[in-house]
């Protein structure tokens, strides 16, 4: 077998410019394969590590009527926080946040929002909080936070006051200005857009839920405590669900784009290795006459087909690594139309490769053109070697 | 064991379907081949020739009959067991030379013995001595595409020899060359068939070859119509017309120079001499 590796690589090489353009094509499918995969994974880990960070923690318990996607249960959707997880806020590993419905009126105009009490001294979420401790006395105005987009579909900055209308927990309508304290800048779409921040004693004791919560957030890695009654626990795996729910529908466009470039890649290799087979009939008889079996020389000319795998992957490693890891380091900038997607990632994002990536993918594209180098091949095991040696294929 | 048969064929026929009729190849074949024979099958084109070294050399099997080579049945040889016949035993030497043309003149040489499992060092033996029988040993990094016509056979004839075969089976060998290096590469292997023992059989129409053959059978439409031993006194004769005519056809013209000096001559790179050779 060894023989038949020495025999096929000098085969391969001594075929010159038509082995070097298999290869480049064969790399480039081996690079743009491991950039797109790292490039997903680089946008699912930063999406999930924003969303956990600043959203969903180490999970969370929801009150049993909240439906993030149904903005009327919020009316019925809180309730005093159980013991058990008072305990823990108490011990800084989880935080209430209390939901309620509202309108914002900026610039003359109203606007349906979200009003969310967060506590400003908690430190489970990586949420600026703090900036919600009153300082000033002025109770006149209460303290708000709200994201960039927000602002932006606001008009509204630091130090705007606007005026905020709700309905507390019996129904009747009231209303106070707010005063823009921060506007934070986050990846995370779904506590910016439509939202404003207070704190949470402020919220609850504008809507007369003292106590109350609509979800608790636990901090990371607090595990599961126990079944609430009334209270729904939502592991990290069911929140972020809908990512990666996403990022396998957006892996997938992407791997219809890489079977696309294998496909053409292993097109070029078959067509190769069925022109050489036809050329080299007369090659063939002599092998056979020089004591070759056909067994052997469907070995060779399999080996030497799949050898283009093993090249390009050098190739590849060549001018992929430093390219690949350029890419990790500076990463790569996203429009800012990306926001609308609905998608937590950064202004860039950073591939990650990992070794399972890159061995699986170069195991893959191993595979796929030792069989499409065989396939051709299957003619080899009906030629006879007078046939053979007269240049003649059945 | 000198006169024992090394290739033996018993009412050998051959009969290859020709859509709705059959083309008999070989009829009745019966031969006998004994060891350092230097043996050639004579005829016009389709007269079995090349069907009966195929045979021989177990590239093919006969529809009836048998051929008997180194013991082995042919015809109950299974594709591998062929191989191994001809892996061990059978050199091959073609019109078109067959080199391999993305190895060097060395790697064409060696790659029998790869196949035979031969260590590196070994091999390494083996091919220069064989580079130095065909005098080429200073063209071992050539490429077949740089090499003539007869520098190509000589190469052939190098990796014929390598693996020291019993049996060595030319098929047109001179049909691609100038009279000139015919008897180039003729001299070369009438040298090694006395000094090694190499039995040669040439199937060939030319004349070049026949006058060095020792033995000639001819074939006309698959039936052995003569086998007759060329006696000494003839040879000499029959070598000098040829070797005359060779002379001839190379009169100096710029299109000759590179043929003239690879026939060797005096100055030549190979350990062997000139094209008088070793007699």
């Amino acid at each position: 077998m060894k023989i038949l590796f020495k025999l096929a690589l000098r085969n391969l090489l001594g075929a010159g410019l038509r082995t070097w353009l298999n290869i480049a094509v064969l790399s480039f499918a081996f690079v743009a394969i491991i950039w797109t995969q790292g490039f997903y994974r680089g946008m699912s880990r930063q999406a999930i590590q924003a969303l956990t960070d600043a959203e969903y923690g180490g999970g969370q318990y929801w009150h049993e009527q909240y439906d993030p996607f149904n903005p009327l249960t919020l009316d019925d959707a809180h309730g005093r926080v159980p013991e058990p997880l008072q305990k823990l806020i108490e011990e800084r590993k989880a935080t209430a946040v209390l939901i309620i419905q509202g309108t914002l009126y900026p610039h003359g105009r109203f606007l349906p929002v979200t009003v969310r009490g967060i506590d400003p001294a908690q430190g489970v979420l990586l949420f600026p909080s703090e900036f919600l401790e009153t300082g000033d006395g002025n109770d006149a105005e209460i303290p708000a936070i709200i994201g960039s987009r927000m602002a932006r579909s606001t008009g509204l900055k630091v130090g705007d006051t606007v005026t905020l209308r709700w309905r507390d927990a019996r129904g009747a309508f009231d209303a106070r200005n707010i005063r823009i304290v921060q506007v934070m800048s986050t990846t995370v779409q779904s506590i910016d857009q439509g939202q404003i921040w207070l704190s949470l004693d402020t919220l609850r004791s504008l809507a007369g839920m003292e106590g109350e919560a609509t979800l608790i957030t636990l901090a990371k890695g607090t595990p599961f405590l126990e079944e609430i009654p009334g209270w729904s626990y939502k592991s990290p795996d069911v929140l972020l669900k809908d990512i990666h729910d996403l990022v396998r529908s957006k892996t997938l466009g992407a791997t219809i784009l890489y079977i696309i470039l294998i496909l053409l890649a292993m097109l070029a290799i078959f067509d190769t290795q069925v022109l050489s087979i036809f050329r080299r009939r007369k090659e063939m008889g002599t092998l056979m006459a020089m004591g070759m079996t056909r067994l052997k020389i469907i070995q060779l000319f399999t080996i030497e087909g799949a050898l283009h795998s093993v090249l390009a992957a050098l190739v590849a490693a060549v001018y992929g690594i430093p390219l690949l890891t350029l890419s990790a380091r500076s990463g790569w900038a996203m429009p800012q139309a990306v926001d609308s997607y609905g998608y937590a990632i950064g202004e860039r994002i950073f591939p990650v490769y990992s070794a399972g990536l890159v061995i699986g993918t170069t195991v893959l594209v191993m595979l796929v053109t030792t069989v499409v180098s065989f396939l051709p091949t299957r003619k080899i095991s009906r030629l006879k070697p007078t046939d053979a040696l007269r240049g003649r294929m059945p | 064991m000198e006169n024992a048969a090394l290739i033996q064929t018993k009412d050998l026929v051959k009969i290859y379907p020709m859509g709705s009729h059959e083309l008999v190849a070989l009829n009745n074949v019966n031969l006998d081949f004994k060891k350092g024979e230097f043996a050639g099958l004579v005829g016009p084109s389709g007269s079995g020739k090349t069907t009966l070294l195929n045979i021989v050399g177990s590239l093919d099997s006969p529809t009836r009959g048998s051929a008997i080579v180194m013991g082995k049945k042919v015809e109950e040889l299974s594709h591998k067991q062929a191989a191994r016949l001809r892996n061990s035993h059978i050199g091959f030497i073609f019109q078109t030379f067959n080199l391999l043309p993305v190895y060097t003149v060395f790697e064409n040489v060696e790659f029998p013995l790869l196949l035979l499992g031969f260590s590196p060092a070994e091999r390494k033996r083996l091919v220069m001595e064989a580079l130095d029988w065909v005098r080429l040993a200073d063209r071992a990094r050539s490429r077949p595409a740089q090499l003539s016509g007869g520098e190509s056979q000589r190469v052939a004839i190098a990796r014929a020899i390598v693996k020291k075969p019993a049996i060595i089976l030319a098929d047109e060998p001179t049909a691609n060359l100038d009279a000139e290096n015919s008897h180039n590469v003729l001299q070369i292997m009438e040298e090694l068939n006395q000094e090694t023992g190499t039995t040669f059989i040439f199937a060939t129409h030319d004349e070049k070859v026949i006058s060095y053959l020792r033995r000639k059978i001819t074939l006309i439409d698959g039936r052995v119509v003569r086998d007759e031993v060329m006696t000494p006194e003839r040879q000499p004769e029959a070598k000098a017309q040829a070797q005359a005519q060779a002379q001839a056809q190379a009169k100096p013209s710029p299109g000759r120079t590179e043929q003239a000096e690879e026939t060797g001559g005096p100055g030549g790179t190979g350990t062997r001499g000139g094209s008088g050779g070793r007699r």
